[in-house]
């Protein structure tokens, strides 16, 4: 996968919300296989210790787990990646209000905006 | 304990201070960042942990003990300018650094080498500056050492070979070795680092880790540096 880690800002809440959006998005699929730790790190240019804690926390949430043979895999719970899916979706809609109305978009406007969007394609 | 640690160490060249009272521990299984600008006194630093300087008083313990042969074989130093003899090939320092450490990986030099695009038939005095320093780095980190110092690992390399340098670090590096890397590149390293130490005028100005700067700040270790240090 693609990472974009900014160095201004914790490294670890980053990579949380990459592995997140890997997850929810199928670019990692459900029951797969994630590469080790180190792997992953060397991928994204991080710090071992920051990749597992955020490999850590994902597992907290329910989304990877870790087996004792095949090492650390994608959750096959097609409900949490669902609703990991729905979250984060929700959280670019409310980005995407927030900007409409700070640009002076009522709401009923920013929703007329979206659906044309949707309707042009 | 930590692996490696500095207490209360004091280093004078002749009658001018490079450390004084310097007292920091680096951890294992963690990647220590020694941040500061030129002359500030990380190589000092690292040469006394790697056992080729003494300090002038305070002491210097690696796993507990001062550094001395016992030591050195656990310790992989990486010396701030190429010290490959100019008319070696990259394969004669291959084989020099299996003859002289017992925890070298032949194998696993070559194969870093071939992925950095270094030709094992090239000599060191043919090799740009940049490609002798990732020559040594490779040697260094083909070691099972339990610790590791790189002095300015990335001074002489390419901006676009940096991440792969980084990348090839994090691969490289014995599991629970304890790794210090001294720059004064932070930006292109600090994303690797967990725990950052600032030398000012050889004393110890910042040591904490570098996700808990970052939280507290709300910066990047680099912009911390650059105000650490604009000061002077």
């Amino acid at each position: 996968m693609e990472w974009s880690i900014r160095a201004d800002r914790p490294v670890y809440l980053q990579l949380l919300e990459q592995l997140e959006a890997a997850v929810a998005s199928g670019v990692y699929a459900p029951g797969e296989r994630l590469p080790g730790v180190r792997e992953l790190a060397a991928q994204a240019g991080v710090n071992p210790n920051t990749m597992q804690r955020a490999l850590a926390e994902l597992e907290a949430r329910g989304l990877v787990r870790t087996q004792r043979t095949a090492g650390r895999t994608v959750t096959d719970d097609a409900q949490a990646i669902a609703a990991a899916r729905r979250a984060l979706a929700e959280r670019h809609a409310r980005d995407y209000l927030a900007s409409a109305r700070a640009l002076g978009l009522d709401d009923n406007e920013a929703a007329a905006l979206l659906a044309a969007v949707i309707q042009e394609g | 304990m930590s692996f490696l640690q500095f207490d209360n160490v004091t280093k004078y060249y002749g009658n001018r201070p490079a450390l004084q009272n310097v007292t920091c521990g680096m951890e294992p299984g963690r990647i220590t960042g020694l941040l500061g600008p030129n002359g500030s006194g990380k190589t000092t630093m690292l040469k006394l942990a790697a056992g080729l300087l003494q300090p002038t008083a305070g002491r210097v313990l690696i796993g507990g003990a001062a550094p001395g042969p016992e030591t050195k074989k656990l310790t992989a130093y990486l010396p701030d300018r190429v010290s490959l003899p100019r008319n070696f090939r990259a394969s004669d320092a291959v084989a020099l650094f299996a003859d002289f450490y017992a925890d070298f990986d032949a194998a696993k030099a070559v194969e870093m080498l071939r992925s950095l695009g270094v030709e094992a038939s090239q000599r060191i005095a043919s090799m740009s500056k940049g490609t002798q320093e990732k020559t040594q780095l490779c040697l260094t980190m083909s070691r099972g050492a339990k610790l590791f110092l790189l002095d300015e690992p990335l001074g002489g390399v390419d901006p676009a070979t940096r991440d792969y340098i980084l990348s090839t670090i994090i691969r490289g590096y014995t599991e629970d070795a304890t790794l210090v890397i001294s720059t004064h590149i932070i930006g292109d390293v600090e994303r690797i680092l967990d725990d950052v130490v600032f030398i000012q005028n050889g004393t110890v100005a910042v040591a904490d880790s570098a996700e808990h700067l970052r939280e507290t700040r709300g910066k990047s270790v680099d912009g911390i540096f650059r105000e650490v240090f604009a000061c002077l």
